[in-house]
């Protein structure tokens, strides 16, 4: 059987088993253990063995990391108490081991709405484990390539990594698509509109606007890559959060507001940084990409 | 919400491989976990599904794998969110492919 090298239309384990050393990941709580989400089947609603996510230790190039993947194909990889659980104690057991990295393979539509304020304070106990294990001396990598992106509490999450890799099918935002329409109005954003979608939250926009640190090719190897390459460069380094990276992430902030806030359309603001053939940008291939935003892009 | 249980006894075929777990939770679509358990011979299948009432059709696909298997001391754990007969039997046969290293 041929292998597939499309990291989005992998599912989660597929994407362990491909993007870590062969036969190298090991996972803690594994489906057979069959700790699943106490709320669900309550609700009378289909439950799965893993709740929608697969922890573990694995190898990259290796080095021992910690690992992590949501699976989109259930439940849009929303997070529950049990899935959010997973997250912390993966996050927090990484800390105790000291290992080189954790590497977080995000696909989620923020919290699972059916576990309520259970999802939520889940969602929120991720993000602390998480800065504390970069406090703590553990880089965060995340990557976002699945097709249901990161959103919601899981885009805040990724957004607290220390590094993120994003395909240009990667999704990150807070709210999805069809919420601001629901919210505010089809002539505000139109959901339907996939172009605009993925020029808004897809992985181009999010490196020129300085969201992701990176953007690859849909493809395994390059995940792998980059990921691999994310970790290397913490070697020896601290990842934890400094008042000075958090001063410059807040003017990068401001000045993207003030540069950008009053455009209506990602062209728009892609024109305004000077990219050559701003309405033609989501036709580019990565390397081209990357080369023309390369003096442009914010936080370059 | 629907749990159906089926036993199997005359089997041969045992598994020694360590738990497997194919297939996603998603919509037509299912999860099988298959791992080797002491049940005196026996293969034992348990299904969650949310698709109510097609208890008969689930029999006849169970008898089907069991006949082209013939599973001893195996238990498989399914949750099915209405997938077709047909996905069912490819899922089930690629869980105990991949228990046998050949998927």
């Amino acid at each position: 059987m041929s292998r597939i090298s499309s990291y989005q239309e992998a599912s989660a384990r597929e994407r362990l088993q491909q993007l870590f050393d062969p036969g190298s990941f090991e996972e803690f709580l594994p489906p057979s253990q069959r700790v699943i989400s106490p709320h669900l089947g309550q609700l009378n609603a289909p439950v799965a063995f893993d709740d929608g996510v697969a922890v573990g230790r694995a190898m990259l190039g290796g080095v021992a990391v910690y690992a992590a993947a949501q699976e989109g194909g259930f439940m849009g990889g929303a997070v529950g108490e049990v899935h959010g659980a997973k997250l912390v104690g993966l996050l927090r057991r990484a800390v105790v081991d000291k290992v080189a990295a954790v590497v977080l393979l995000v696909e989620s539509g923020g919290v699972r709405l059916h576990e309520a304020n259970a999802g939520l304070i889940a969602v929120s106990e991720v993000m602390r484990a998480l800065l504390d294990a970069r406090a703590a001396g553990v880089p965060v990598i995340v990557l976002v390539g699945g097709s249901n992106g990161a959103f919601g509490g899981m885009g805040i999450v990724t957004r607290c990594a220390n590094v993120v890799v994003m395909s240009e099918e990667g999704r990150l935002a807070m709210s999805g698509p069809e919420v601001i329409e629901t919210a505010n109005g089809v002539e505000e954003f139109d959901s339907r509109d996939r172009a605009l979608v993925w020029r808004s939250t897809g992985g181009k926009h999010r490196y020129l606007m300085g969201d992701c640190q990176r953007i690859v090719a849909d493809d395994m190897q390059a995940f792998r890559a980059a990921a691999q390459e994310a970790v290397a460069a913490y070697a020896g380094q601290s990842p934890a959060l400094t008042l000075e990276a958090l001063d410059a992430e807040q003017r990068m902030l401001d000045d993207r507001l003030s540069r950008f806030g009053a455009l209506r359309d990602p062209i728009d603001i892609w024109t305004a940084m000077h990219m050559p053939d701003a309405a033609d940008i989501p036709m580019l291939d990565v390397d081209s990409f990357i080369a023309a935003a390369a003096t442009r892009r914010q936080g370059a | 919400m629907e749990t159906l249980n089926y036993r199997f006894e005359q089997g041969t075929r045992r598994l020694t491989a360590p738990p497997e777990v194919v297939g996603v939770v998603g919509s037509g679509n299912l999860e099988v976990l298959i791992e080797p358990a002491a049940l005196d011979g026996a293969c034992t299948i348990e299904i969650t599904t949310a698709a109510v009432g097609f208890g008969p059709i689930w029999a006849a696909v169970m008898r089907d794998f069991h006949q082209r298997w013939l599973l001893a001391d195996t238990r498989i754990s399914i949750n099915d969110m209405g997938a077709t007969p047909a996905v069912v039997s490819l899922r089930m046969d690629q869980a105990v492919q991949t228990m046998l290293g050949d998927a």
